[in-house]
């Protein structure tokens, strides 16, 4: 089988066996992007191939006296472009950070660096996060590997396209309100997004700080627990990291069914503006768990339809905020030629900024400014709150809840991007978990009728990933979508 | 009309802690520019803020010696605003759940005391420096996040008098208690009046204008002065007060509008996310508790009541803690209260400041300068003699015992020997000695000083008075 079509768990295996040397992955990868990144356009900035090449190597030479490898070692994983990598260019998609190489590396990275991972490059999405279809990239779209007239998704787009087409073995995602889990579902690949607080949030670039997660983009749901293992765990340096203890995850694998499981159906979420293709394809999931040991229950979340609203509240508040020190004064993108600060700052901002971002900052602007915050800012709160509730109320009687990740499969580029409200609604099922802080994975469950991949969703209670996994991974084994490839064309 | 000022303070304190409030570069200063700084203070993208254990210890603390309440839940915030000098576009500060709440601080003015109330007592992290150079503007941000606590107190002054001794009472227990090195010329310690008038007699406030650019106690006193001459001057001729802010300029000795209300800032405060909230135990507060010791006030009544001191030299010697640790550490040595306050209020602490140095790196101990003030007391040298051998004893490290018997500075206290030293006085000096027998009584003096003269200094003058006394009675 060829190098690039290996998950993380196959390529570990072959490469601690020594089957497969270090310069060999990198050769096959760089190959592969070669022939399918100028259709499918996942990368902003590919990382060097010759200093990847010369790295290889001396882990090869390293290697050859005594085989000591560690999981991750000479693994070809792709970055997310607002996770911050020491000396390669992090833009967040932005003409505002142009020129900024980050002088240190996130938390997550040094995880993977430890075990001399290959960064393979950074990956595209839209501008700070802010999208679902990585239109709004400052960069142009990513596209999808099944088909090139349609949208990745977003806002990890560029990582969950590269995972599809084989162009990395396994990417990191950054996940606020769906940004791992819908363009997984848009490229039929696995993403996960942990509980708030799992992952470190140290060196990614804020767009909400509440709610933004890192994750794994992975081929399968093995591959996103072993990349789980490495990403998760207390840092000192995030003061909302948690301190849990973390488990081997691929432990629960053991187990190939959902027996004892019971799995919550919550009504709110196979209501009107589902797609049918969606719907029916969750639905034959759903019987597909009960098969393997699973009880169904209806479940409601009484608050899922104000959670879109509550979400672009907190999130542009957040947003507005986190990205003030973008000024043209320190690092990144300065316009030229200002009369004075002002004009410095309101020039940078105009032309540094896309006009989705600026949607957003205005709209935080005004949510969090005096005499609207009670109405707004407040009140989002509040009732963020309240859908908080909701998941601990249906949690006590069942242990996961499955849905639909998005109401319809990957639309076509340039469909929604001038209807942002459209754009909007897409995160409808995903955007609940990341109000509530709870882990949620998207997996293959289908195809559409035009070839399009369509993702379903299960959600755990807080730091359960591991019953997650479970259930994800034994849906995985029972079913044979993680088998069909993208033929990109 | 008469009009009654109201007065209220907002203060910031620099916390002296090692490293910056939400990282762990160093808070030195005059350091060449950015070079203490890190992703975190510099705002670089994905940065992200830890508190600083021992700025909220040290908050705590200063609430404590505020007589506050300490809050066991409290928030970090942010104020949002562009300005250079502010690298994340916002100011990590504290809002609605500030740490401290609800203390009190006495003030003496115009020989009465006065409680005035804290509102508030927050964290917050310092901006950096704008510098104006030829070729533009340049920004330093090695003070960008250090820790600050602003102190806020109702509106409780009533005159200039009260805010300065209201800001040296804060000072002194600041400085006490070992938060803030209280240094308002390097802007160590920085307030900021809001002050209006009222008619005299009326419960409701005035309009309030807010006084910045003031960074010493003499700059208070000056700014709030004109601040009142000016708005009484603009009500009495019928116009209103303009809710703005106001520079005190130190060369014109006037304040002048530096922003209006219209033009104020909508800082859009919120939880900060990046910091959860903060937790605080009954025992962590108790434990804080323990580490604060008398505060200065309590400890000046102390020296009133137990050393007999006047309210002057209690005043002096507990402005700082050190010197009232000095103070008491001699007392213990040798119960001459009053004798030891005399000298370390002169001789002591002109030494001291001469040299440049603080009391806790005095190089006279405690030891040393009860030996030499035991000397006086027993008549073995004069006090002048004390003062003029104190410098030597400052800058060696000899004994006063020792010093004295090398330069035979014993005092002449040998009755024989002061009575030739007498005679031949009383022989030289006929005409005198005849207009005190006549009843010239203060002619005394002049034959004392003749003798002390002939002892070259060494005489006991005491014994010198009593035995003229004695010899040229009738």
């Amino acid at each position: 089988m060829s190098l690039v079509k290996c998950t993380l768990k196959e390529l570990q295996d072959r490469f601690t066996r020594g089957d497969v040397s270090a310069v060999e992955i990198v050769r096959a990868y760089f190959l592969r992007i070669s022939v399918v990144e100028s259709k499918v356009k996942a990368y902003i900035t590919l990382n060097d191939k010759e200093t990847l090449l010369s790295q290889a190597e001396a882990l090869d030479h390293a290697l050859s006296a005594w085989r000591k490898t560690e999981p991750m070692m000479a693994m070809p994983i792709a970055v997310k472009d607002n996770i911050c990598t020491e000396g390669l260019p992090t833009t967040c998609g932005s003409r505002i950070l142009g020129g900024f190489v980050p002088p240190y590396s996130a938390t997550a990275v040094d995880a993977l660096l430890a075990q001399q991972y290959f960064l393979i490059g950074k990956t595209n999405l839209d501008e700070f996060g802010m999208g679902s279809s990585t239109e709004y990239s400052a960069f142009g779209a990513s596209r999808n590997p099944w088909n090139l007239s349609h949208v990745p998704g977003g806002s990890s787009g560029g990582s969950a396209a590269a995972v599809a087409a084989d162009e990395c073995v396994a990417a990191l995602g950054t996940d606020t309100g769906g940004s791992i889990r819908q363009p997984a579902a848009c490229c039929g690949v696995v993403g996960l997004k942990p509980t708030y607080g799992r992952v470190s949030r140290y060196g990614l670039i804020a767009f909400a700080s509440s709610l933004d997660q890192i994750g794994p983009i992975t081929k399968d749901v093995m591959d996103a627990a072993l990349m789980l293992n490495v990403l998760a765990g207390h840092d000192a340096r995030d003061s909302t990291s948690a301190d849990k203890a973390v488990p081997d995850f691929t432990r629960v694998f053991k187990k190939k069914d959902v027996k004892k499981l019971k799995i919550g159906v919550p009504l709110e979420f196979f209501a009107e503006g589902l797609d049918e293709e969606v719907y029916d394809a969750v639905g034959e999931a759903l019987a597909v768990l009960e098969d393997l040991g699973g009880t169904m229950e209806e479940v409601s979340l009484p608050h899922t339809g104000v959670a879109v609203a509550t979400y672009y509240i907190v999130a542009t508040a957040e947003a507005s905020s986190n990205l003030a020190r973008y000024d043209g004064v320190k690092y990144g993108f300065r316009a030229k030629e200002s009369s004075d600060l002002l004009e410095m700052y309101r020039t940078t901002r105009q032309e540094g900024f896309g006009q989705e971002v600026k949607r957003r900052i205005m709209l935080g602007t005004y949510a969090l400014s005096s005499g609207y915050y009670d109405a707004y800012y407040a009140k989002a709160q509040a009732v963020r709150t309240l859908i908080r509730e909701d998941f601990d109320r249906v949690f006590q009687d069942v242990d996961l809840l499955v849905t639909p990740v998005m109401p319809t499969p990957a639309f076509q580029l340039g469909e929604k991007i001038e209807d942002p409200l459209q754009m909007y609604l897409s995160d409808l099922y995903t955007i609940s978990a990341s109000l509530a802080g709870v882990p949620a994975i998207s997996l293959p469950c289908g195809f559409s009728r035009k070839g399009l991949p369509i993702g379903m969703q299960i959600l755990g209670r807080p730091f359960e990933e591991d019953v997650v996994l479970r259930a994800a991974r034994a849906y995985e084994l029972a079913t044979d979508w993680r088998k069909k490839r993208p033929r990109i064309r | 009309m008469t009009f009654e000022t109201v007065i209220g303070l907002e203060v910031h304190a620099q916390l002296q802690t090692q490293s910056k409030m939400f990282c762990g570069c160093a808070t030195e200063f005059g350091l060449p520019a950015n070079t203490r700084t890190c992703p975190v203070c510099l705002g670089l993208p994905g940065a992200l803020p830890v508190v600083n254990k021992h700025a909220v210890e040290m908050a705590v603390r200063t609430g404590l010696a505020l007589n506050c309440t300490v809050r066991t839940t409290n928030q970090f915030a942010r104020k949002n605003y562009f300005y250079p000098d502010l690298p994340k576009g916002y100011q990590v500060s504290q809002y609605d759940r500030p740490i401290c709440e609800h203390g009190w601080l006495e003030l003496q003015a115009n020989g009465t005391s006065k409680k005035v109330r804290i509102r508030r007592a927050h964290l917050e992290e310092d901006a950096g420096k704008n510098i104006h150079a030829d070729a533009g503007s340049l920004v330093d941000l090695n003070r960008a996040g250090t820790p600050l606590i602003e102190i806020v107190t109702e509106p409780d002054m009533r005159s200039a008098d009260e805010v300065v001794s209201y800001l040296k009472s804060l000072r002194d227990v600041l400085m006490y208690i070992g938060v803030c090195d209280g240094n308002m010329e390097q802007g160590s310690l920085r307030c900021e009046p809001n002050l209006s008038l009222r008619p005299v007699g009326s419960d409701e406030l005035g309009t309030k204008v807010e006084l910045k650019n003031i960074n010493s106690f003499k700059f208070v006193k000056d700014a709030i002065e004109y601040e009142i001459k000016r708005q009484t001057k603009v009500l009495s001729e019928g116009g209103t007060i303009i809710q703005e802010t106001r520079l005190w300029d130190i060369e014109r000795n006037q304040t002048a509008v530096m922003r209006s209300k219209e033009e104020a800032h909508d800082y859009r405060y919120f939880p900060d996310p990046d910091l959860v909230p903060l937790v605080i135990s009954e025992e962590w507060i108790e434990e804080l508790q323990a580490t604060i010791q008398e505060l200065p006030r309590d400890r000046h009544r102390r020296f009133l009541h137990d050393y007999g001191l006047p309210d002057y030299d209690a005043g002096v010697l507990t402005s700082s803690r050190a010197l009232a640790d000095y103070f008491e550490a001699c007392v213990t040595l040798f119960a001459e209260p009053k004798l030891i306050s005399n000298f370390l209020m002169s001789e002591f602490l002109r030494e001291l400041h001469q040299a440049g140095t603080t009391v806790e790196s005095s190089p006279v101990s405690p030891e040393r300068l009860v030996g030499l003030l035991q000397l006086v007391h027993d008549h073995t040298i004069s006090l002048k003699v004390a003062k003029e051998i104190f410098p030597e004893l400052y800058a060696g490290d000899k004994s006063a015992a020792q010093l004295v018997e090398e330069k035979g500075l014993r005092q002449l206290s040998d009755e024989g020997e002061l009575l030739s030293l007498i005679d031949a006085v009383i022989e030289q000096h006929p005409a005198q000695v005849a207009q005190y027998r006549g009843g010239k009584g203060t002619v005394i003096g002049f034959l004392v000083g003749q003798a002390m003269k002939r002892s070259g200094g060494k005489a006991n003058p005491q014994k010198v008075n009593a035995l003229f006394k004695t010899r040229l009675s009738p």
